[in-house]
Parts: structure tokens; sequence; C-alpha cells
């Protein structure tokens, strides 16, 4: 079971007591929201590519909800964002619309990337949504460019970049902790310990636990935070993103998750057995917070019951949007390879003869 | 009109480059504190400051990487390999990221970045550090790749790359950082996708690029001696191809000797050859000749390297080949 116990305490310090401002009911409503958008959404996902609407790879993010929630529930609609192929989790908490994403999945010109990017490859520049990308570890190098960028520029803003347990063996990632430390930039790393890369566990990938401790060797702060529990997860982010806005530092953060779905779509799962799958739902994020807004009166079941209903339209409807939206026309293939220059004369550019 | 190196051509085009745009930076190994590997950014520290001119870790992907993103948020970064050579180890910053980032996401991120350092053999460096990896770029869509072989060139070209609102890859070569020629003052752009050229001709066209143009040229005096008129083409930019400037020698000579010091398996004559046969083939008195590196491992033995690379004497023999 995920824990939030051992964090590590060498770099900067940071402080215990939360930072954040307390949520009033509207916002704690938003957040059950969020989660349930992305739940109701992947289900949506995973029958279109039963029915082969969806082809190629497609990661669902179901089970982690409350890390991208969460985490990005801290940031401003400026701070940057960054994240691996299991990226529609992060792009629909950032804001991106369920329709173009929906249309993305089925390769459609609406998509968020016209149709080119896939699964994988979600972006937007309008959400500061730096991508999905497909190459293990290979974003977070891009995150320590995003970081620089806000430093040089005086921004003011900061970057999250995600990566999974097992992105963290990727020499990419050490490269970027090390520059990310030296040179002071705002950036917080979250690795979202699902417990699996593919089919190889974290204790048969990865030395060294918890994994936080990577971190150490850059000086730099590193907190644990529990995924299932989505106050935890804000908390423990808002410290980091603190820091990382106020002193210009990076954080490592450890977020202990668990996805309760294979790897991709065609994931035959051999390597966990199904009581271990169950016995995580029962720490189900939504569920964890149903209970506590219940709990703690911020609202009734029906009330819940109600978004349930909205979400669940919202995904049928981003559904029939890409359903319903047109296949890019041929010439496409041959846009948006190169930026239209203002600074020099166009570059001479033709198609290869073939 | 001013008489200077190569080195100190590119080292104008930086300084001017960073004078005019504030969002230009300079990256890599050594460049700041050091003066750079080669001293191509030499005093660029003292006038820039270690915001602008930054040395980094010995982490190619980690710094590229960064380059990238940073690109991508809106900064104009150049970022020096200390070798083109060393790239290899970032081979996946640059193909991955830096050429798809602008397709994967549909047109809505440019990365207005220069990748650029030395390449190329004949400095008796061994088989690590002596690669010509214009080809391997030249295959990736979105790379535009440039190969300047003078120092007006290096100097027009690295401006006009920097300029650009595309990723460019700007291979400079070794052999050539202390060669000296006239080069214009100030403002000085050379247009990107255009050939030069550089000795004018009537019976075989040269086609060739940075340090195989010096080679070529070198031939082709030694050739007018036997009273055979070599025009030199040198293309500047290897992607993409000035194919019109090819055309129009092509149809005046009849006649091609590619010279590349890429390696013979898809180097970068191998499509511009595909390219004259495809379109120029009732032009052509003779097959395409291309003169080009070995295809085995750079050997570190300097006369063992020198018959590796496009030398003249397999110039002048290819020549006469064709003409024959
Ligand atoms: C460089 C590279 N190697 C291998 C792969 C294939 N691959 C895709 S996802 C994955 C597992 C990654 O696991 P983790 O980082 O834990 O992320 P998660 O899938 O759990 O979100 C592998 C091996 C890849 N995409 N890129
Ligand atoms: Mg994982």
């Amino acid at each position: 079971m995920p824990t939030a116990d051992k964090a590590t305490k060498k770099g900067p310090s940071l402080s215990n007591s939360s930072i954040l401002p307390p949520l009033d009911p509207q916002g704690k409503l938003q957040l059950y929201r969020q989660m349930l958008l992305i739940r109701r959404f992947e289900e949506k996902a995973a029958q279109a590519f039963q029915q082969a609407k969806i082809k190629g790879f497609c990661h669902l993010y179901i089970g982690q909800e409350a890390v991208a929630v969460g985490t990005i529930s801290t940031l401003t609609a400026e701070d940057a964002v960054i994240t691996a192929y299991r990226d529609h989790g992060h792009a629909l908490a950032r804001g991106m619309d369920a329709n173009s994403c929906m249309a993305e999945l089925f390769g459609k010109i609406t998509g968020c990337s016209r149709g080119k990017g896939g699964s994988m490859h979600f972006f937007s520049a309008e959400k500061h949504f730096y991508g999905g990308h497909g190459i293990v570890g290979g974003q977070s190098a891009l995150g320590i460019g995003l970081a620089f960028g806000q430093k040089y520029l005086n921004t003011g803003r900061v970057t999250i970049c995600y990566l999974g347990d097992g992105a963290i063996n990727q020499g990419a990632f050490h490269e970027s902790l090390n520059i990310a430390a030296l040179w002071k930039l705002p950036i917080i790393y979250v690795i979202e310990n699902n417990g699996y890369a593919m089919g190889t566990s974290v204790s048969r990938s990865s030395a060294g636990d918890p994994l936080v401790k990577r971190a150490d060797g850059y000086d730099m702060a590193g907190i644990i935070a529990d995924g299932m529990d989505i106050d935890d997860v804000r908390a423990k982010t808002a410290e980091a993103v603190n820091l990382a806005r106020t002193e210009s530092l990076p954080t490592l953060m450890e977020i202990r998750t668990y996805r309760y779905r294979g790897h991709s779509m065609s994931d035959p799962g051999n390597y966990r057995t199904r009581e271990e799958i169950e016995k995580y739902k029962k720490f189900d994020p939504i569920l964890l917070y149903r209970t506590r807004l219940l709990d703690d009166k911020v609202t009734t079941d029906n009330a819940l019951e109600a978004i349930d209903k909205e979400v669940t339209a919202e995904a049928q409807a981003a559904y029939d949007f890409a359903d319903k939206s047109e296949e890019p026309a041929f010439e496409t293939v041959y846009e948006d390879i190169f930026s239209p220059e203002d600074q020099i004369d166009e570059i001479p550019r033709r198609n290869l003869p073939l | 009109m001013q008489v200077i190196t190569y080195r100190e051509a590119l080292n104008q085009a930086l300084s001017e480059e960073m004078e005019r745009d504030e969002r230009v930076f300079l990256c890599g190994e050594e460049v700041a504190e050091y003066d750079g590997a080669y001293k191509v950014s030499q005093g660029l520290l003292k006038k820039f400051g270690p915001k602008r001119v930054i040395d980094t870790p010995i982490s190619e992907t980690g710094f590229t990487g960064l380059g990238i993103g940073a690109a991508m948020y809106g900064l104009r970064p150049v970022v020096e390999f200390m070798t083109w050579s060393f790239s290899l180890v970032c081979y996946d910053q640059i193909i991955n990221n830096a050429a798809q980032v602008r397709y994967m996401s549909g047109g809505q991120f440019s990365v207005p970045i220069v990748f650029r350092g030395s390449s190329g053999g004949g400095l008796q460096v061994g088989a690590t550090h002596s690669h010509t990896p214009e080809n391997w770029y030249a295959n990736v869509p979105a790379l535009t790749v440039i190969t300047p072989a003078f120092p007006d060139d290096a100097k027009g070209l690295l401006k006009s790359a920097i300029r650009s609102n595309n990723p460019v890859c700007f291979i400079e070569n070794e052999k050539l950082y202390g060669y000296k020629d006239e080069v214009p003052e100030g403002e000085h752009l050379i247009p990107i996708g255009k050939g030069k050229i550089r000795r004018a001709g009537n019976d075989v066209t040269i086609i060739s690029n940075s340090g195989s143009t010096h080679r070529a040229l070198a031939a082709a005096k030694l050739l007018a001696e036997d009273n055979i008129d070599a025009e030199v083409i040198d293309l500047r930019t290897i992607k993409p191809l000035d194919f019109d400037l090819i055309a129009e020698s092509v149809v005046k000579t009849n006649r091609v000797v590619i010279v590349e010091e890429n390696k013979p398996y898809a180097g970068w004559g191998a499509q511009v050859t595909y390219e004259i046969q495809k379109l120029l083939f009732d032009h052509l008195d003779a097959p395409v000749n291309r003169i080009t590196s070995l295809d085995v491992p750079q050997p570190y033995n300097g006369k063992l390297e020198q018959s590796v690379l496009p030398n003249e004497e397999r110039i002048i023999a290819g020549v006469r080949e064709t003409l024959a």
C-alpha cells in the first residue's frame, strides 16, 4: 500500500505546515470533478480502443488521477507542465478540452495535435502543456529547458515534469537533475511511482528505496507523497512549488500511486495478481476523496451523483465529437514541419523527388 | 574587407547575433571560461556574461534537451557540441525532440535552435572523434543542415541559422578553423539553401561541401594544368539542397563528380546522385561518380587516414574516369 511517511530531508528544507490556502467546497468539488472526468474519459477511451476506433498505443491513467489533478491544482494557469506518454490525465487536469483529446486518440484533424501526435503526444500551447513524450525519460531534459526559459525571462513561473518509476533509470533524468540543482532551476520532478514499468516491478528495476533518495546526490529537496490521497499530493506539491517559485530551487517528488489497467491496452498483465489490483482498489483516490467529502459534510451523495452524470456525459460527448470529426486531408501530411520564417528569407524547401 | 579566420567569422556571427537579440544564448562544454575548446566563443563570456554564455556539465543529453525546451519556451539557444561526434550521445534529443515536436504538436510549438560544433576527419584523432554526420541529420525531415567551407559563408550562414525559426544543424569543420579569407564586416547574411559556384568551368561539375570543397578546388587546379576545366559547386547547405544550381551546371557540363567526406553508404551524395539521374537523365553523358570516404572506420595512422578521406588523387582519378 502506498505510504507517505518517509521524506528525505537532505538539501533545502521544506516546512511542514501546509502553505496552501484551504479550499472552499466549490474548489473541492472541482477536484473531484476533474478526477472523475479523467476516469470516465479513460473508460470511454478503453471502449473506443476495443472498437478499434483508437489504434496504436493507448496508456490509461486510471488509478493515478489524484497525482495529475492534485499537483496541477497547485499551479497557476501560466506554469508549465510536461509529461511522458501516459498523458491523458495531465492534459485534462491542465484544462484541455476533452473533445480535442478524444479526437486526437481517434487521429482526427480536430485533435489537440491535429491527428499527428496520437495518445502519447498531446500538446497545448494555450494551456502551457508541453507534451506528451514517447521516449521514456526524454522529457526530463526538455523540462529543465522550460524552467531555464522561465528563469531567463524572469517570468516567476515554474515547471512540473512528470516521469514514471521506470524512467528514473534513464541517463537523461540524471543529467537533468544535476543541471536543475546546479543552475537552480524552478522545476519539480514528479516520479509517478505506480509500482511498475510495463511488467517490471520497481524492486526489479531500481536500486535504492525510496526512489526519491536520488535527489540527495544532487543536494536537491526530496518529498514523498501518497498518490491515492489528493490532499496529501496537494500539500506536498505546494511546498515544492513554493520553493521553486520563491527561491528558484528544484525538488524531486515521489508520488506513490497504482495503475489498475494494463501498461497499455495490449498488456496481458501476467506479472501481477488480481488480488493485488483488488487490494489497491480499496484505496482508490476517487473513492477516498468522495468518502472524505461526505464525511466532512462538504456535499451530498446526490450532488456527487450529479457530477458523475455530468462527466460521464462529457466523456460520451467527446467520443461522439471524435467519431464525427473528419480525418485529416492528405495535404496536411506536409504541414506543421517547419515554422514560417520572419527574420530571414523563407528557406526554399521542396518535396524530394520520389 | 577584413581578412579573418573561419573561427573568427563564427565568433563575429555569434557576437553580433547575441547583441542583436537578448533571447540568444550560447551553452556547451567549455564555451565560457575556457573560451571554447576550439576558441570559437573566445571573449563572449566577457562581453555577455554568464547568464548568456554558459558552461555546461559534460551532459550532452541534458544540455541539448535544455536548449530544445528553452527554444519551445521562446528563447533562441545556440548549443555547442565540442565536436559533432559527441552529438551521438544526444541523438535522441535532436531527432525525437527538436525535429519532431513541431509536427507532433500539430504546429503549436516552434524550435528555433542552432546546434553547432566541429566535425570531420584528417586530424588523426581516431574513429570516435572523426565523424562527418551531415547525412545522419539530413535524413531527418524537419532538420536543416548547413556545412560552410569558407569564412564568409561561416559568418553569413551562422547569422541566418540563428535567425531561423527552425532547428538547424550547423556543422563546422575542424580543419578549417584557421582558414583565412575575406569576410564582410557587420551585417552579412547568406541565404540558407543556396549553393555557390566556387570555380566556374565547362567540362565537368564537381559537387562538394565543407572540407571537401577545398579538396575539390585543389584537384580542379591540378586538372586545369591538363586542360580539364572543372566547375566546383559548394553546396553550403546540405538540406535543403540547391538543386536548381546543380541542374544549371549539369545541363552545361553533362558530367558529374561528387566529392563528400561521408562514408559511401547513404552519404549525402547518394541522394544528390539519385536526384540527378531521376531529373536530369537525358543530360548525362556518363554515370555520376562519387568520391567518398572509404567504407571503413577512421584509422588513427596519418597515411591510412589520408587514404580513407576523399583526397585529391582520388578526385582527379574520378574526374578522368567520368571524362573518359
Ligand atoms: C527509450 C525507451 N525505451 C523503451 C520504451 C518502451 N516503454 C514504453 S513505456 C515503458 C515503461 C515505462 O515505465 P514507467 O516509467 O514506470 O512509466 P509508466 O508506464 O508506469 O507510467 C517502456 C519500457 C520507450 N518508450 N522508450
Ligand atoms: Mg511505472
